[in-house]
Protein backbone atom coordinates (compact mmCIF):
# COMPACT_ATOMS: atom_id res chain seq x y z
CA UNK A 1 0.00 0.00 0.00
CA UNK A 2 1.29 3.42 -0.82
CA UNK A 3 1.69 5.96 1.99
CA UNK A 4 -1.09 8.03 0.40
CA UNK A 5 -3.61 5.21 0.85
CA UNK A 6 -2.62 4.56 4.44
CA UNK A 7 -2.78 8.21 5.44
CA UNK A 8 -6.20 8.09 7.17
CA UNK A 9 -5.28 4.91 9.09
CA UNK A 10 -1.93 6.36 10.13
CA UNK A 11 -3.51 9.66 11.16
CA UNK A 12 -6.15 7.84 13.22
CA UNK A 13 -3.56 5.69 15.02
CA UNK A 14 -1.41 8.70 15.71
CA UNK A 15 -4.38 10.70 17.05
CA UNK A 16 -5.34 7.74 19.19
CA UNK A 17 -1.93 7.73 20.79
CA UNK A 18 -2.24 11.38 21.87
CA UNK A 19 -5.76 10.88 23.22
CA UNK A 20 -4.74 7.73 25.11
CA UNK A 21 -1.97 9.68 26.82
CA UNK A 22 -4.53 12.25 27.98
CA UNK A 23 -6.91 9.52 29.09
CA UNK A 24 -4.25 7.89 31.23
CA UNK A 25 -3.10 11.17 32.74
CA UNK A 26 -6.15 13.29 33.57
CA UNK A 27 -3.78 15.64 35.38
CA UNK A 28 -2.37 16.72 32.02
CA UNK A 29 -5.74 17.99 30.87
CA UNK A 30 -6.50 19.46 34.26
CA UNK A 31 -3.28 21.48 34.29
CA UNK A 32 -3.80 22.81 30.77
CA UNK A 33 -7.30 23.71 31.93
CA UNK A 34 -6.30 25.39 35.18
CA UNK A 35 -3.89 27.80 33.51
CA UNK A 36 -6.46 29.83 31.57
CA UNK A 37 -8.92 29.65 34.45
CA UNK A 38 -6.28 30.96 36.85
CA UNK A 39 -5.45 33.70 34.36
CA UNK A 40 -9.03 34.91 34.37
CA UNK A 41 -8.50 35.49 38.08
CA UNK A 42 -4.99 36.95 37.94
CA UNK A 43 -5.39 39.17 34.90
CA UNK A 44 -9.11 39.80 35.13
CA UNK A 45 -9.23 40.79 38.78
CA UNK A 46 -5.67 41.68 39.85
CA UNK A 47 -4.53 43.63 36.78
CA UNK A 48 -8.07 44.45 35.73
CA UNK A 49 -8.61 46.40 38.93
CA UNK A 50 -6.18 49.04 37.66
CA UNK A 51 -7.07 48.80 33.99
CA UNK A 52 -9.43 50.92 31.96
CA UNK A 53 -10.34 49.98 28.42
CA UNK A 54 -12.58 51.97 26.13
CA UNK A 55 -16.05 50.61 25.45
CA UNK A 56 -16.54 48.10 28.25
CA UNK A 57 -15.13 46.19 31.19
CA UNK A 58 -11.56 44.90 31.28
CA UNK A 59 -12.59 41.30 31.80
CA UNK A 60 -14.68 41.35 28.67
CA UNK A 61 -11.70 42.85 26.84
CA UNK A 62 -9.43 40.20 28.33
CA UNK A 63 -11.35 37.00 27.53
CA UNK A 64 -10.61 36.92 23.76
CA UNK A 65 -6.97 37.41 24.71
CA UNK A 66 -7.08 34.38 27.00
CA UNK A 67 -8.83 32.30 24.33
CA UNK A 68 -6.02 33.20 21.93
CA UNK A 69 -3.49 32.17 24.60
CA UNK A 70 -5.14 28.77 24.79
CA UNK A 71 -4.74 28.51 21.01
CA UNK A 72 -1.11 29.64 21.11
CA UNK A 73 -0.38 27.17 23.90
CA UNK A 74 -0.46 24.36 21.33
CA UNK A 75 3.17 25.23 20.60
CA UNK A 76 4.54 23.99 23.92
CA UNK A 77 3.27 20.40 24.12
CA UNK A 78 3.77 19.89 20.36
CA UNK A 79 7.33 21.12 20.61
CA UNK A 80 8.21 19.06 23.67
CA UNK A 81 6.43 16.00 22.27
CA UNK A 82 8.17 16.29 18.90
CA UNK A 83 11.57 16.68 20.54
CA UNK A 84 10.91 13.76 22.89
CA UNK A 85 9.94 11.46 20.02
CA UNK A 86 12.98 12.49 18.02
CA UNK A 87 15.31 12.16 20.99
CA UNK A 88 14.08 8.80 22.23
CA UNK A 89 14.00 6.92 18.96
CA UNK A 90 10.21 6.91 18.51
CA UNK A 91 10.61 8.95 15.32
CA UNK A 92 13.28 6.51 14.11
CA UNK A 93 11.00 3.54 14.60
CA UNK A 94 8.13 5.25 12.76
CA UNK A 95 10.45 6.28 9.95
CA UNK A 96 11.66 2.70 9.55
CA UNK A 97 8.04 1.67 8.94
CA UNK A 98 5.97 2.10 5.82
CA UNK A 99 3.69 4.84 7.12
CA UNK A 100 2.49 8.18 5.85
CA UNK A 101 4.52 10.88 7.58
CA UNK A 102 2.01 13.58 6.76
CA UNK A 103 -0.71 11.29 8.13
CA UNK A 104 1.15 10.68 11.40
CA UNK A 105 1.77 14.36 12.04
CA UNK A 106 -1.73 15.38 10.98
CA UNK A 107 -3.20 12.85 13.39
CA UNK A 108 -1.23 14.29 16.28
CA UNK A 109 -2.18 17.86 15.50
CA UNK A 110 -5.82 16.98 14.94
CA UNK A 111 -6.00 15.14 18.27
CA UNK A 112 -4.63 18.25 19.90
CA UNK A 113 -7.60 20.19 18.53
CA UNK A 114 -9.92 18.00 20.55
CA UNK A 115 -7.86 18.77 23.64
CA UNK A 116 -8.08 22.50 22.84
CA UNK A 117 -11.85 22.31 22.45
CA UNK A 118 -12.12 20.64 25.84
CA UNK A 119 -10.02 23.44 27.38
CA UNK A 120 -11.88 26.27 25.64
CA UNK A 121 -15.30 25.29 27.01
CA UNK A 122 -14.56 25.67 30.76
CA UNK A 123 -12.43 28.73 30.03
CA UNK A 124 -15.47 30.28 28.35
CA UNK A 125 -17.73 29.30 31.24
CA UNK A 126 -15.42 30.93 33.77
CA UNK A 127 -15.30 33.95 31.49
CA UNK A 128 -19.09 34.15 31.43
CA UNK A 129 -19.11 34.04 35.23
CA UNK A 130 -16.56 36.89 35.27
CA UNK A 131 -18.69 39.10 33.06
CA UNK A 132 -17.64 38.17 29.53
CA UNK A 133 -20.52 38.09 27.04
CA UNK A 134 -21.25 36.87 23.52
CA UNK A 135 -22.96 39.90 21.98
CA UNK A 136 -23.17 39.19 18.25
CA UNK A 137 -25.09 35.92 18.24
CA UNK A 138 -24.16 32.28 18.25
CA UNK A 139 -23.13 32.14 14.60
CA UNK A 140 -20.43 34.76 15.04
CA UNK A 141 -19.32 33.15 18.29
CA UNK A 142 -18.94 29.77 16.61
CA UNK A 143 -16.96 31.53 13.91
CA UNK A 144 -14.66 32.93 16.56
CA UNK A 145 -14.12 29.50 18.12
CA UNK A 146 -13.49 28.14 14.63
CA UNK A 147 -10.75 30.72 14.11
CA UNK A 148 -9.26 29.88 17.49
CA UNK A 149 -9.09 26.18 16.57
CA UNK A 150 -7.61 27.03 13.18
CA UNK A 151 -4.91 29.06 14.91
CA UNK A 152 -4.34 26.26 17.43
CA UNK A 153 -3.93 23.84 14.51
CA UNK A 154 -1.34 26.08 12.87
CA UNK A 155 0.48 26.53 16.20
CA UNK A 156 0.50 22.76 16.74
CA UNK A 157 2.23 22.27 13.39
CA UNK A 158 4.72 25.00 14.20
CA UNK A 159 5.52 23.39 17.55
CA UNK A 160 5.94 19.97 15.94
CA UNK A 161 8.27 21.35 13.29
CA UNK A 162 10.39 23.15 15.89
CA UNK A 163 10.41 20.22 18.32
CA UNK A 164 11.57 17.76 15.66
CA UNK A 165 14.30 20.19 14.65
CA UNK A 166 15.49 20.63 18.23
CA UNK A 167 15.43 16.90 19.00
CA UNK A 168 16.14 17.29 22.72
CA UNK A 169 13.28 17.32 25.16
CA UNK A 170 14.97 19.58 27.74
CA UNK A 171 16.03 22.16 25.16
CA UNK A 172 12.57 22.15 23.62
CA UNK A 173 11.03 22.69 27.06
CA UNK A 174 13.24 25.70 27.68
CA UNK A 175 12.60 27.18 24.23
CA UNK A 176 8.85 26.62 24.51
CA UNK A 177 8.71 29.02 27.45
CA UNK A 178 9.45 31.79 24.94
CA UNK A 179 5.81 31.59 23.85
CA UNK A 180 4.93 33.45 27.08
CA UNK A 181 6.73 36.74 26.24
CA UNK A 182 5.54 36.25 22.66
CA UNK A 183 1.95 36.18 23.86
CA UNK A 184 2.53 39.36 25.91
CA UNK A 185 3.70 41.31 22.87
CA UNK A 186 0.11 41.51 21.63
CA UNK A 187 -3.15 43.30 22.21
CA UNK A 188 -4.33 40.34 24.32
CA UNK A 189 -3.85 42.00 27.72
CA UNK A 190 -3.60 45.74 27.06
CA UNK A 191 -4.55 47.94 24.11
CA UNK A 192 -1.49 48.59 21.95
CA UNK A 193 -2.31 52.30 21.75
CA UNK A 194 -0.44 53.04 24.98
CA UNK A 195 2.75 51.28 23.89
CA UNK A 196 5.73 53.11 22.34
CA UNK A 197 5.22 53.33 18.58
CA UNK A 198 7.77 50.68 17.59
CA UNK A 199 6.45 48.25 20.20
CA UNK A 200 2.85 48.86 19.16
CA UNK A 201 3.82 48.07 15.56
CA UNK A 202 5.38 44.76 16.64
CA UNK A 203 2.34 43.91 18.74
CA UNK A 204 -0.12 44.81 15.97
CA UNK A 205 1.73 42.62 13.50
CA UNK A 206 1.94 39.74 15.96
CA UNK A 207 -0.38 37.02 14.59
CA UNK A 208 -1.82 36.55 18.09
CA UNK A 209 -3.16 40.13 17.99
CA UNK A 210 -5.06 39.41 14.79
CA UNK A 211 -6.66 36.37 16.41
CA UNK A 212 -7.51 38.38 19.55
CA UNK A 213 -9.03 41.25 17.57
CA UNK A 214 -10.97 38.84 15.35
CA UNK A 215 -12.49 37.26 18.46
CA UNK A 216 -13.31 40.65 19.98
CA UNK A 217 -15.03 41.61 16.75
CA UNK A 218 -16.98 38.34 16.42
CA UNK A 219 -17.96 38.12 20.10
CA UNK A 220 -18.79 41.84 20.14
CA UNK A 221 -16.38 42.55 23.00
CA UNK A 222 -14.70 45.91 23.64
CA UNK A 223 -11.56 46.50 21.64
CA UNK A 224 -9.12 49.25 20.80
CA UNK A 225 -7.19 48.03 17.78
CA UNK A 226 -4.25 49.97 16.39
CA UNK A 227 -4.06 51.32 12.85
CA UNK A 228 -2.10 48.45 11.34
CA UNK A 229 -3.80 46.41 8.62
CA UNK A 230 -3.90 43.05 10.45
CA UNK A 231 -5.76 44.40 13.48
CA UNK A 232 -8.03 46.56 11.32
CA UNK A 233 -9.01 43.47 9.28
CA UNK A 234 -8.52 40.82 11.93
CA UNK A 235 -10.60 37.99 10.45
CA UNK A 236 -8.90 38.17 7.06
CA UNK A 237 -5.54 38.61 8.78
CA UNK A 238 -6.13 35.54 10.96
CA UNK A 239 -6.86 33.45 7.89
CA UNK A 240 -3.77 34.91 6.24
CA UNK A 241 -1.49 34.29 9.20
CA UNK A 242 -2.77 30.73 9.62
CA UNK A 243 -2.36 30.00 5.91
CA UNK A 244 1.19 31.35 6.06
CA UNK A 245 2.02 29.43 9.23
CA UNK A 246 0.65 26.18 7.81
CA UNK A 247 2.36 26.72 4.45
CA UNK A 248 5.68 26.97 6.27
CA UNK A 249 5.22 24.65 9.25
CA UNK A 250 3.59 21.62 7.57
CA UNK A 251 6.33 21.01 4.99
CA UNK A 252 8.95 21.91 7.58
CA UNK A 253 7.54 19.41 10.08
CA UNK A 254 7.39 16.63 7.48
CA UNK A 255 10.93 17.45 6.36
CA UNK A 256 12.26 17.57 9.93
CA UNK A 257 10.52 14.28 10.64
CA UNK A 258 12.15 12.71 7.59
CA UNK A 259 15.56 14.05 8.57
CA UNK A 260 15.31 13.50 12.28
CA UNK A 261 18.51 12.16 13.83
CA UNK A 262 20.39 12.20 10.56
CA UNK B 1 23.97 -20.42 -2.23
CA UNK B 2 21.08 -17.96 -2.28
CA UNK B 3 21.69 -14.23 -2.33
CA UNK B 4 22.58 -12.68 1.01
CA UNK B 5 19.67 -10.98 2.78
CA UNK B 6 21.88 -8.02 3.60
CA UNK B 7 24.46 -7.04 0.99
CA UNK B 8 26.63 -3.98 1.50
CA UNK B 9 29.22 -2.81 -1.04
CA UNK B 10 31.70 0.03 -0.59
CA UNK B 11 29.39 1.92 1.74
CA UNK B 12 30.54 5.42 2.70
CA UNK B 13 29.01 8.11 4.88
CA UNK B 14 30.55 11.32 6.14
CA UNK B 15 29.06 13.59 8.80
CA UNK B 16 30.81 16.94 8.58
CA UNK B 17 34.48 16.12 9.11
CA UNK B 18 33.80 12.66 10.52
CA UNK B 19 34.04 9.70 8.20
CA UNK B 20 31.55 7.33 9.83
CA UNK B 21 31.69 4.68 7.12
CA UNK B 22 34.61 4.26 4.79
CA UNK B 23 34.02 1.60 2.15
CA UNK B 24 32.33 -0.97 4.36
CA UNK B 25 31.51 -4.39 2.91
CA UNK B 26 29.14 -6.90 4.45
CA UNK B 27 27.12 -9.97 3.49
CA UNK B 28 24.63 -11.56 5.84
CA UNK B 29 23.08 -14.85 4.67
CA UNK B 30 19.42 -15.62 5.33
CA UNK B 31 18.54 -16.97 8.76
CA UNK B 32 21.81 -16.08 10.46
CA UNK B 33 22.72 -13.75 13.30
CA UNK B 34 25.48 -11.34 12.36
CA UNK B 35 27.21 -9.53 15.19
CA UNK B 36 28.68 -6.13 14.37
CA UNK B 37 31.35 -5.51 16.92
CA UNK B 38 33.34 -2.36 17.36
CA UNK B 39 34.18 0.51 19.69
CA UNK B 40 32.11 3.68 19.98
CA UNK B 41 32.32 5.66 16.79
CA UNK B 42 33.34 2.68 14.65
CA UNK B 43 30.33 3.17 12.37
CA UNK B 44 28.07 0.35 13.59
CA UNK B 45 25.08 2.53 14.33
CA UNK B 46 25.50 4.47 11.09
CA UNK B 47 25.44 1.19 9.18
CA UNK B 48 22.25 0.06 10.92
CA UNK B 49 20.63 3.44 10.33
CA UNK B 50 21.46 3.28 6.63
CA UNK B 51 20.09 -0.26 6.34
CA UNK B 52 16.93 0.81 8.19
CA UNK B 53 16.47 3.66 5.65
CA UNK B 54 16.97 6.34 8.32
CA UNK B 55 20.18 7.76 6.86
CA UNK B 56 21.18 7.98 3.21
CA UNK B 57 24.69 6.82 2.36
CA UNK B 58 27.02 9.11 0.43
CA UNK B 59 28.40 6.33 -1.72
CA UNK B 60 28.29 2.60 -2.23
CA UNK B 61 25.31 0.30 -2.24
CA UNK B 62 23.27 -1.44 0.44
CA UNK B 63 20.54 -3.97 -0.25
CA UNK B 64 18.09 -5.61 2.12
CA UNK B 65 16.26 -8.61 0.65
CA UNK B 66 17.42 -7.38 -2.74
CA UNK B 67 15.95 -3.88 -2.32
CA UNK B 68 18.29 -0.91 -2.51
CA UNK B 69 17.97 1.27 0.61
CA UNK B 70 17.91 4.54 -1.32
CA UNK B 71 15.83 3.79 -4.39
CA UNK B 72 13.50 1.22 -2.83
CA UNK B 73 13.19 2.46 0.74
CA UNK B 74 9.48 1.67 0.92
CA UNK B 75 10.10 -1.97 -0.04
CA UNK B 76 12.93 -2.21 2.51
CA UNK B 77 10.68 -0.81 5.25
CA UNK B 78 8.15 -3.57 4.66
CA UNK B 79 10.61 -6.36 5.45
CA UNK B 80 12.55 -4.94 8.39
CA UNK B 81 12.14 -4.45 12.11
CA UNK B 82 14.24 -2.06 14.18
CA UNK B 83 14.99 -1.94 17.88
CA UNK B 84 17.42 0.76 18.79
CA UNK B 85 19.62 1.92 21.62
CA UNK B 86 16.66 3.57 23.25
CA UNK B 87 13.38 2.05 24.24
CA UNK B 88 11.38 3.76 21.51
CA UNK B 89 8.01 3.42 23.17
CA UNK B 90 5.40 5.90 24.38
CA UNK B 91 5.69 6.12 28.15
CA UNK B 92 2.31 7.68 28.74
CA UNK B 93 0.29 4.68 27.61
CA UNK B 94 0.32 0.96 28.45
CA UNK B 95 2.54 -1.69 26.93
CA UNK B 96 -0.45 -3.29 25.26
CA UNK B 97 -1.56 0.02 23.76
CA UNK B 98 1.94 0.62 22.42
CA UNK B 99 1.93 -2.68 20.56
CA UNK B 100 -1.66 -2.26 19.34
CA UNK B 101 -0.93 1.21 17.98
CA UNK B 102 2.14 -0.04 16.12
CA UNK B 103 0.06 -2.91 14.74
CA UNK B 104 -2.40 -0.38 13.37
CA UNK B 105 0.48 1.58 11.88
CA UNK B 106 1.60 -1.63 10.19
CA UNK B 107 -1.89 -1.68 8.65
CA UNK B 108 -2.88 -5.10 9.90
CA UNK B 109 -6.28 -3.88 11.11
CA UNK B 110 -7.50 -3.24 14.64
CA UNK B 111 -8.52 -6.83 15.44
CA UNK B 112 -5.28 -8.35 14.14
CA UNK B 113 -3.29 -5.64 15.95
CA UNK B 114 -5.00 -6.58 19.22
CA UNK B 115 -4.35 -10.29 18.75
CA UNK B 116 -0.71 -9.80 17.79
CA UNK B 117 -0.13 -7.48 20.74
CA UNK B 118 -1.49 -10.13 23.11
CA UNK B 119 0.73 -12.78 21.50
CA UNK B 120 3.87 -10.69 21.81
CA UNK B 121 3.12 -9.66 25.39
CA UNK B 122 2.95 -13.36 26.21
CA UNK B 123 6.13 -14.23 24.36
CA UNK B 124 8.09 -11.52 26.11
CA UNK B 125 6.74 -12.19 29.59
CA UNK B 126 4.94 -8.87 29.79
CA UNK B 127 1.39 -10.15 30.35
CA UNK B 128 1.21 -8.98 33.93
CA UNK B 129 2.50 -5.52 33.10
CA UNK B 130 0.54 -5.28 29.85
CA UNK B 131 -2.07 -2.84 31.13
CA UNK B 132 0.22 -0.69 33.22
CA UNK B 133 1.73 2.55 31.96
CA UNK B 134 5.18 2.05 30.41
CA UNK B 135 6.41 4.93 32.60
CA UNK B 136 6.43 2.46 35.49
CA UNK B 137 8.36 -0.28 33.63
CA UNK B 138 11.92 -1.26 34.54
CA UNK B 139 14.69 -0.74 31.99
CA UNK B 140 14.63 -4.43 31.07
CA UNK B 141 10.86 -4.45 30.59
CA UNK B 142 11.06 -1.41 28.32
CA UNK B 143 13.69 -3.05 26.15
CA UNK B 144 11.62 -6.21 25.92
CA UNK B 145 8.60 -4.15 24.92
CA UNK B 146 10.77 -2.32 22.39
CA UNK B 147 11.98 -5.62 20.98
CA UNK B 148 8.41 -6.92 20.84
CA UNK B 149 7.41 -3.72 19.02
CA UNK B 150 9.96 -4.45 16.30
CA UNK B 151 8.46 -7.90 15.71
CA UNK B 152 4.82 -7.08 15.05
CA UNK B 153 4.98 -8.03 11.39
CA UNK B 154 7.44 -10.93 11.95
CA UNK B 155 10.00 -9.10 9.84
CA UNK B 156 12.40 -11.12 7.69
CA UNK B 157 15.27 -8.91 8.79
CA UNK B 158 15.72 -7.50 12.25
CA UNK B 159 18.17 -4.76 13.21
CA UNK B 160 19.14 -4.58 16.85
CA UNK B 161 21.31 -1.62 17.72
CA UNK B 162 22.99 -2.30 21.06
CA UNK B 163 19.90 -3.98 22.46
CA UNK B 164 21.36 -4.61 25.92
CA UNK B 165 23.43 -1.49 26.54
CA UNK B 166 22.79 -0.30 30.07
CA UNK B 167 20.81 -3.35 31.15
CA UNK B 168 21.44 -5.49 34.23
CA UNK B 169 22.75 -9.03 33.66
CA UNK B 170 19.38 -10.68 34.11
CA UNK B 171 17.67 -8.42 31.60
CA UNK B 172 20.53 -9.00 29.17
CA UNK B 173 20.01 -12.74 29.37
CA UNK B 174 16.30 -12.28 28.75
CA UNK B 175 17.00 -10.25 25.63
CA UNK B 176 19.57 -12.81 24.51
CA UNK B 177 17.16 -15.70 24.77
CA UNK B 178 14.57 -13.70 22.82
CA UNK B 179 17.08 -13.04 20.04
CA UNK B 180 18.09 -16.72 19.91
CA UNK B 181 14.43 -17.67 19.66
CA UNK B 182 13.96 -15.30 16.74
CA UNK B 183 16.96 -16.66 14.92
CA UNK B 184 15.68 -20.18 15.50
CA UNK B 185 12.44 -19.16 13.78
CA UNK B 186 14.40 -18.13 10.69
CA UNK B 187 14.75 -14.36 11.02
CA UNK B 188 17.96 -12.78 9.87
CA UNK B 189 19.37 -10.62 12.63
CA UNK B 190 21.97 -7.88 12.45
CA UNK B 191 23.09 -7.02 15.94
CA UNK B 192 25.48 -4.28 16.98
CA UNK B 193 27.18 -4.48 20.31
CA UNK B 194 30.14 -3.29 22.31
CA UNK B 195 29.98 -6.40 24.44
CA UNK B 196 32.21 -9.16 23.21
CA UNK B 197 30.46 -11.84 25.23
CA UNK B 198 27.17 -10.79 23.67
CA UNK B 199 28.51 -11.24 20.15
CA UNK B 200 30.19 -14.49 21.20
CA UNK B 201 26.94 -15.95 22.52
CA UNK B 202 24.50 -14.76 19.89
CA UNK B 203 26.23 -14.40 16.57
CA UNK B 204 26.85 -17.06 13.95
CA UNK B 205 29.33 -14.70 12.37
CA UNK B 206 31.05 -11.63 13.68
CA UNK B 207 32.07 -8.63 11.68
CA UNK B 208 34.59 -6.43 13.42
CA UNK B 209 34.14 -2.82 12.48
CA UNK B 210 36.79 -0.21 13.03
CA UNK B 211 36.87 3.33 11.65
CA UNK B 212 34.10 2.70 9.19
CA UNK B 213 35.47 -0.50 7.69
CA UNK B 214 34.95 -4.19 8.28
CA UNK B 215 38.34 -5.39 9.51
CA UNK B 216 37.41 -9.04 10.01
CA UNK B 217 34.47 -11.30 9.33
CA UNK B 218 34.32 -14.87 10.56
CA UNK B 219 32.78 -17.21 13.11
CA UNK B 220 33.61 -16.36 16.73
CA UNK B 221 35.61 -19.61 17.06
CA UNK B 222 37.73 -19.02 13.99
CA UNK B 223 38.35 -15.41 14.87
CA UNK B 224 39.69 -16.57 18.19
CA UNK B 225 41.74 -19.38 16.64
CA UNK B 226 43.30 -16.91 14.24
CA UNK B 227 45.22 -15.07 16.89
CA UNK B 228 47.18 -17.64 18.81
CA UNK B 229 47.19 -18.27 22.54
CA UNK B 230 46.88 -15.92 25.45
CA UNK B 231 49.59 -16.27 28.12
CA UNK B 232 49.27 -14.84 31.59
CA UNK B 233 51.91 -14.93 34.30
CA UNK B 234 51.37 -13.84 37.88
CA UNK B 235 54.51 -12.93 39.79
CA UNK B 236 55.21 -12.42 43.50
CA UNK B 237 55.40 -8.94 44.92
CA UNK B 238 58.56 -7.05 44.11
CA UNK B 239 59.34 -9.11 40.99
CA UNK B 240 60.61 -7.32 37.92
CA UNK B 241 57.48 -7.29 35.78
CA UNK B 242 59.17 -5.57 32.88
CA UNK B 243 61.81 -8.27 32.70
CA UNK B 244 59.11 -10.94 32.72
CA UNK B 245 57.41 -8.99 29.94
CA UNK B 246 60.62 -9.06 27.91
CA UNK B 247 60.78 -12.86 28.31
CA UNK B 248 57.17 -13.14 27.17
CA UNK B 249 57.78 -10.90 24.19
CA UNK B 250 60.63 -13.09 22.97
CA UNK B 251 58.60 -16.27 23.48
CA UNK B 252 55.27 -15.19 22.04
CA UNK B 253 56.25 -12.59 19.50
CA UNK B 254 53.36 -10.52 20.90
CA UNK B 255 53.36 -7.22 22.77
CA UNK B 256 53.28 -7.82 26.53
CA UNK B 257 50.80 -5.97 28.73
CA UNK B 258 51.89 -5.32 32.32
CA UNK B 259 49.34 -5.04 35.10
CA UNK B 260 51.46 -3.81 38.01
CA UNK B 261 48.57 -3.73 40.49
CA UNK B 262 47.88 -7.44 40.06
CA UNK B 263 51.53 -8.38 39.54
CA UNK B 264 50.51 -9.85 36.21
CA UNK B 265 52.03 -9.88 32.74
CA UNK B 266 50.13 -11.09 29.71
CA UNK B 267 50.60 -11.42 25.97
CA UNK B 268 48.90 -13.02 23.00
CA UNK B 269 51.16 -15.27 20.97
CA UNK B 270 51.78 -15.09 17.29
CA UNK B 271 49.53 -17.88 15.92
CA UNK B 272 52.40 -19.27 13.89
CA UNK B 273 54.43 -20.07 17.03
CA UNK B 274 54.29 -23.24 18.98
CA UNK B 275 53.90 -22.36 22.64
CA UNK B 276 54.00 -24.77 25.53
CA UNK B 277 53.99 -24.54 29.28
CA UNK B 278 57.30 -26.33 30.10
CA UNK B 279 59.23 -24.08 27.74
CA UNK B 280 57.66 -21.02 29.27
CA UNK B 281 58.57 -22.11 32.80
CA UNK B 282 62.12 -22.97 31.73
CA UNK B 283 62.64 -19.57 30.17
CA UNK B 284 61.36 -17.79 33.24
CA UNK B 285 63.60 -19.93 35.38
CA UNK B 286 66.58 -19.07 33.19
CA UNK B 287 65.78 -15.42 33.73
CA UNK B 288 65.80 -16.04 37.45
CA UNK B 289 62.06 -15.61 38.00
CA UNK B 290 59.56 -17.77 39.80
CA UNK B 291 55.95 -17.35 38.78
CA UNK B 292 53.05 -17.81 41.19
CA UNK B 293 50.81 -18.78 38.32
CA UNK B 294 51.24 -19.41 34.62
CA UNK B 295 48.24 -19.82 32.36
CA UNK B 296 47.66 -20.48 28.67
CA UNK B 297 44.18 -19.65 27.42
CA UNK B 298 42.17 -19.58 24.26
CA UNK B 299 41.96 -15.88 23.55
CA UNK B 300 38.78 -14.01 24.27
CA UNK B 301 37.12 -11.88 21.64
CA UNK B 302 38.64 -8.98 23.53
CA UNK B 303 42.04 -10.21 22.44
CA UNK B 304 40.86 -10.65 18.86
CA UNK B 305 39.46 -7.23 18.96
CA UNK B 306 42.59 -5.62 20.30
CA UNK B 307 44.78 -7.52 17.89
CA UNK B 308 42.72 -6.40 14.92
CA UNK B 309 41.96 -2.86 15.91
CA UNK B 310 45.25 -1.57 17.23
CA UNK B 311 44.89 2.02 18.18
CA UNK B 312 41.48 1.80 19.77
CA UNK B 313 42.71 0.11 22.94
CA UNK B 314 42.20 3.15 25.12
CA UNK B 315 38.57 3.36 24.12
CA UNK B 316 37.91 -0.26 24.92
CA UNK B 317 39.67 -0.05 28.25
CA UNK B 318 37.61 3.00 29.22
Amino acid sequence: MSPLMTMPVDAAASARRILLVYRHSPGLLLSSLLVPVAMVGVFGYVFGSAMDVPGGGYREFLMPGLFAMVALNAVMPAMVGGARDAGRGVTDRLRSMSVSRLGLLTGQTAADLLVAAVVLVPTGLVGLAAGWRIRHGLGSALGAFGLLLLFRFACGWLGTALGLAVGKEETAGQLAVLTIPFSMLTSAFVPTGGMPGWLAAIADWNPVSAVVEACRQLFGNPSAPGDAWPVQHPVAATFGWCALLLAVAVPLAVRNFARSGR
Amino acid sequence: MSDPVIAVRGLGKTFGATRALDGLELDVPEGTVCGLLGPNGAGKTTLVRILATLVRPDRGEARVCGHEVRGEAAAVRRVIGLAGQYAAVEEGITGRENLELLGRLHHVGAARARARAAELLGEFGLEEAADRLVRGYSGGMRRRLDLAASLITRPRVLFLDEPTTGLDPRSRREIWSAVRELAAQGSTVLLTTQYLDEADRLADRITLVDRGRAVADDTPQRLKAAIGTRVEITLPEGADLDRAGAVLAVLTGGAPAVDAGQGRVGAVSDPARELNLPRLVRELDAAGMVALDVALRTPSLDDVFLALTAGVKEELAA
